[in-house]
């Protein structure tokens, strides 16, 4: 794991937890989605806030996207939970939400748990299986690359 | 809105993203090392490699269909509970599909993860 990769998963945490308490704070706005009022969900589009939401959470997919161009599924999600603890902090903070004791201590659980995947290793899949796909994937295109 | 209501929702979260999840990084596993194929090709082959696998647009379909689930389900509950409780399941969702459809190891300490994230949705949901 180098420096880049770890701040790829650092941007994943922090661009995720912040867009879901962005749309949070728009959907307020809105108040509840019922059958009454569910065709003019789109016009959430417009809040200010569900746009700074919708923009993190389009730079937490690219960081995301790229993670997983490197490492398991299995890795690149518990590697990043320290999203969970951020989001309930900025719930508390800005949307002033009710986060109790058992709240904290679930996010502590569910931190500890990903912890244990977390340090283990980024990829799982068969090298055998890694190599023969980098293989027919890189050299192919070096050589068209150099005929130009 | 009811807490059943609220769970349903959540239930549809972790469907969508979970299916969006898997085939999402099976396309990036295919492509490869984004930050090495950029260095090789450039961003601009980047971005074409990624938007002309079927299988990511499929996945970003999920995804989408995922994002609109959590905009609802947002409208009825607190952001400390759906938002951790959604991402928890599909986590567990996510190392059940990674095992079978992407033969990821999901080893003992993956699976005590689980665990330990279930726990933590639980107290969540109290």
């Amino acid at each position: 794991m180098t420096v880049r990769k770890y701040l790829i998963l650092l941007a994943v945490t922090i661009f995720g937890s912040s867009g879901d308490v962005c749309l949070a704070r728009g959907m307020r706005d809105f108040g509840a989605v019922t059958t009454s009022n569910w065709r003019q969900l789109l016009t959430v589009l417009l809040d200010p806030w569900v746009v700074v939401g919708i923009c993190l959470l389009i730079l937490f997919f690219c960081s995301y996207l790229t993670a997983l161009s490197w490492a398991d599924l299995t890795y690149v999600l518990p590697a990043t939970a320290l999203s969970y603890v951020l989001m309930a902090l900025l719930a508390k903070i800005f949307l002033h939400e009710n986060v109790t004791l058992e709240h904290w201590l679930g996010v502590g659980l569910i931190t500890v748990g990903v912890g244990f995947v977390a340090t283990g290793p980024s990829l799982t899949v068969p090298a055998r299986e890694k190599s023969e796909s980098v293989a027919t994937r890189v050299a192919p295109q070096k050589s068209t690359r150099s005929e130009v | 809105m009811t807490a059943a209501v609220t769970w349903a929702g959540i239930a549809s979260i972790v469907l969508t993203a979970t299916t969006g999840d898997v085939l999402q990084s099976r396309a990036m596993k295919e492509i490869g090392d984004l930050g090495a194929v950029r260095r090789e090709q450039g961003m601009f082959h980047v971005v074409r490699r990624v938007v002309s696998s079927p299988r990511f647009m499929l996945g970003l379909l999920f995804m989408a269909l995922a994002f609109f689930s959590l905009l609802v389900t947002l409208s009825w509950d607190d952001v400390s509970v759906i938002g951790p409780a959604s991402a928890s399941l599909t986590f567990i969702a996510n190392a059940f599909a990674a095992r079978i459809f992407l033969k990821e190891r999901v080893d003992h300490r993956r699976w005590l993860a689980a665990l330990f994230v279930a726990g933590g949705v639980a107290l969540l949901a109290r």
